[in-house]
């Protein structure tokens, strides 16, 4: 059984991104929200760690009306997937539990 | 059938009341019979040095009310190694003596495993 | 699917609130179905009487009572948050010798057993914080 991660922090300021990494399985998905959106710039913190998890298989989003309403849409990393809230509705069934870090 | 639920405390004590209220919300749960476990990772560790004395910020210190888990229906305590390790945080320096701790992969077996997740 | 969110975030103080109305609404369109949404910590301001936004600012409390009465949903302020925080139905109000009852018509003050029988009965339960 796999896990949502929705993180709402940035990782310029929290180490929350990084605390869902550690823990994170392959099965699992993540949501950034928020000002988690943050952490899906390119050269964000914690970059390498997320790639890592991504080659393993772990599909990473970021919710795209946060990222809009911050103007980042051209400053990210092309292995993420905008989505928006019919997408997180998706998600949260598609995996067994949510953990939301914040 | 009863359902897992794990709750997950990430916060440090008494500087937010939310651990307080992630206790209490355990301790409400102990009542209906389900299968209760409890996590305490990142800043959540400080909850469970010995030694807090918290009455001159006008709280309850956690190590007085965290051993009365015991005498409540719950399931499993576990605590994320890494939290600790980065916090300099020893085992022996814990108010629990039957704490399971648990590293990074093993937590995410853990999550993978419950019915329900309670994030606090 | 039946989903419960609780939501520990205070209306207007983060972003929280947002996402998590913003969630439901998305659920309700999908098809899924809403047992309980529990406001615990600072989120118990949600049900105040009195909160009073500027015109153009969301109205939390409103949209909560609407999206409530359309598709009967449970709206659970937990009791012992709800009263350190002055938040009081008519019952407490007059149990505690207070002024005045503020609880906004749609939700009911509860037990935190309410969170646990959420997490129970759903199949899908979501924490939103800040």
């Amino acid at each position: 059984m796999s896990t949502l991660h929705t993180i709402n922090k940035s990782p310029f300021t929290h180490s929350t991104l990084s605390s869902c990494l550690q823990v994170c399985g392959n099965q699992d998905g993540i949501l950034l929200l928020e000002d988690g959106v943050f952490g899906a710039l390119k050269n964000a913190p914690y970059e390498e760690e997320l790639s890592q998890l991504i080659n393993q298989g772990v599909k990473v989003y970021a919710l795209y009306s946060d990222v809009k309403a911050r103007g980042i849409n051209d400053k990210l990393r092309s292995d993420i997937e905008l989505t928006d809230y019919n997408g997180f509705v998706k998600l949260s069934t598609e995996h067994r539990c949510v953990q939301s870090w914040y | 059938m009863k359902k897992k639920l794990l709750f997950i405390s990430r916060h440090a004590p008494y500087g937010s009341s939310l651990p307080k209220d992630a206790l209490d919300a355990l301790l409400a749960a102990s009542a209906y019979d389900q299968d209760l476990s409890i996590l305490f990772m990142d800043d959540g560790v400080f909850q469970l040095l010995k030694n807090q004395i918290a009455n001159e910020i006008n709280q309850k210190s956690f190590s007085a009310i965290l051993p009365v888990l015991s005498l409540y229906e719950i399931d499993s305590i576990y605590v994320h190694y890494e939290s600790l390790e980065k916090r300099h945080i020893t085992i022996n320096e814990l108010v629990f003596d039957g704490i399971q701790v648990l590293d990074s992969q093993a937590i995410g077996v853990l999550l993978a495993q419950q019915d329900q997740l309670l994030s606090f | 699917m039946i989903f419960s969110l609780a939501i520990y975030a205070a209306p207007y103080s983060s972003q929280a609130p947002d996402t998590a109305y913003k969630f439901a609404t998305a659920l309700l369109a999908n098809n899924h179905k809403i047992y309980r949404i529990f406001f615990y910590h600072d989120a118990i301001h949600h049900a105040s009487a009195l909160t009073t936004p500027q015109q153009d600012e969301p109205n939390f409390t409103q949209q909560w009572q609407s999206l409530a009465k359309t598709h009967k949903i449970d709206l659970v302020v937990c009791i012992a948050a709800a009263l350190k925080r002055g938040l009081l139905n008519s019952q407490e109000a007059n149990r505690y010798n207070k002024p005045a009852a503020n609880l906004a018509e749609g939700f009911e003050i509860s037990g935190l057993g309410q969170l646990l029988d959420a997490a129970v009965n759903s199949d899908r339960f979501i924490t939103f914080g800040s």
